[in-house]
């Protein structure tokens, strides 16, 4: 079975020994700036550092290809469709027009529009490679006791453990239902016409969701028998304590925050302007 | 938030992994680029409709943010906000489709899909682009485009399926009164 979706590499590096709560704050931290600001060398600085942080982490770009394939893909077709509505929003941001060429009607080429879908996409890619990080250096179990720390109710962080814990099993209970169903003749593959296909669908999720509802109660009895939720707090297995790494490191995401939000503001516009 | 059933803690986490697997793995294109029937929604109204409207708004949240995260490497919040609110709109109308007394009928189908199609309508239509415009400084017209694309094909998806599933499951439980004395 092909690798789809993105999984915890286990390695020995400063980015796995930093705790799960550390890496959780600073990719908090790091997304609300990449969010904020439009400024281009801000975000020029953040893409450098998330690089930076993935040399350090020694995940190999073999490990995440698969999924850069996919959001370049996505990246393409998103200009492609803000270009085609709307080829004149860079002019309208930057509120200048230097015209390179014209193609037809209001579709022309204009360096506002050219730097402002750069915008769009460098934001992308600023954050892109820090989320992976995350991902792929953070146990799962571990995420969980990580949200815990940062003050969402233990409840709440541990339905997110069960489903990061149920993810890989109901793939598979899907896929063996899947052609279980096609064994017998159902196809959902694109030969089929639409309507039928759609009634196709349903005869796999139906069996999926209805096992998923009986896997419900046996959980949540296995719970209760265990007395799950009788206290105020509970103690995570995977929990890690505070270094001083992590508090460097939280120290130095404020300050990020902080400077990105300075530099993008300072002159009184989300957008950096080298147009005039 | 500490009166969450274990019930309900369980459904939320189940419920999330199922609606990621729904959404990545159960799409149906339906020849229009980029517009695909998306059976996760229709889980979600069901789920929404028998837990209660916190676990339909954290299965959006949680679901459709961790499918984001492992697919892609990163979350798209303006539509993972909209997941979440439609989970908590349908759950609000929880009691008066009250699917545990195992009717539903005309009448229940009828008031489910208005909900769904209303609620899906204000989530893709108006919470979406005016999210995708503040965070990402989006052109208006593209992603208000995108916005009435995403309603109409889940709000077809859901009333077909989401109607079926829930008729489904309304068969699995017991009536009132269906007890009769011999």
């Amino acid at each position: 079975m092909a690798k789809e979706l993105l999984n915890y590499v286990d390695r020995k590096s400063p980015v796995h020994s930093l705790s799960g709560a550390t890496k959780l704050i600073l990719f908090i931290l790091y997304s609300t700036a990449a969010m904020l600001t439009y400024d281009t060398r801000v975000l020029v600085g953040l893409f450098m550092l998330s690089i930076a942080a993935f040399i350090i982490s020694k995940i190999k770009i073999q490990e995440v290809s698969f999924i850069l394939i996919f959001i370049l893909a996505f990246l393409l077709l998103n200009n492609i469709a803000i270009y085609l509505f709307s080829p004149q929003e860079g002019v309208k941001i930057y509120g200048t027009s230097h015209v390179l060429f014209d193609i037809v009607g209001r579709y022309n080429v204009t360096l506002e529009q050219l730097f402002y879908q750069f915008n769009v996409t460098l934001k992308y890619f600023a954050v892109i490679p820090a989320a992976l990080l995350f991902i792929v250096t953070t146990h799962p179990s571990e995420f969980a006791a990580s949200l815990n720390k940062i003050g969402v109710n233990y409840k709440i962080a541990y339905s997110v453990s069960l489903a990061l814990r149920y993810i890989p099993d109901i793939q598979r209970e899907f896929r063996t239902i899947a052609v279980a169903q096609q064994a017998r003749g159902i196809d959902i593959s694109r030969k089929e016409k639409l309507w039928k296909r759609v009634k196709n669908v349903a005869s796999i999720i139906f069996p999926l969701i209805f096992s998923t509802l009986e896997r419900i109660e046996v959980i949540s009895n296995a719970m209760e028998l265990r007395r799950f939720g009788k206290k105020k707090k509970r103690t995570w297995y995977s929990s890690k304590p505070f270094q001083r790494l992590d508090y460097i490191v939280i120290l130095f995401g404020i300050i990020i925050l902080i400077a990105s939000l300075v530099i993008t503001f300072y002159d009184g516009s989300r957008f950096y302007n080298p147009f005039i | 938030m500490n009166k969450l059933s274990i019930r309900t803690i369980v459904a939320i986490g189940i419920g999330a992994a199922v609606f990621a697997i729904l959404m990545r793995f159960v799409v149906i294109p339906t020849g229009i680029p980029n517009t695909n029937i998306q059976t996760a929604y229709a889980f979600l109204s069901l789920m929404a409709v028998v837990f209660g409207p916190i676990a339909g708004a954290l299965i959006g949240l949680i679901g459709h943010a961790l499918t984001d995260a492992l697919s892609y490497g990163s979350v798209w919040w303006s539509w993972v906000i909209v997941s979440a609110f439609i989970g908590l709109l349908i759950g609000l109308f929880k009691n008066r489709i009250n699917i545990e007394r195992g009717d539903f009928g005309k009448k229940e189908i009828i008031s489910f899909n208005l909900i769904q199609a209303a609620v899906q309508a204000i989530g893709w239509v108006v919470v979406a682009p005016v999210l995708d415009i503040l965070i990402y400084a989006e052109p208006a017209n593209k992603v208000f485009v995108q916005g009435l694309v995403a309603a109409s094909a889940n709000i077809v998806s859901v009333a077909i399926i989401g109607t079926i599933l829930l008729a489904a499951y309304a068969k699995t439980r017991v009536k009132d009164n269906s007890l009769r004395k011999e």
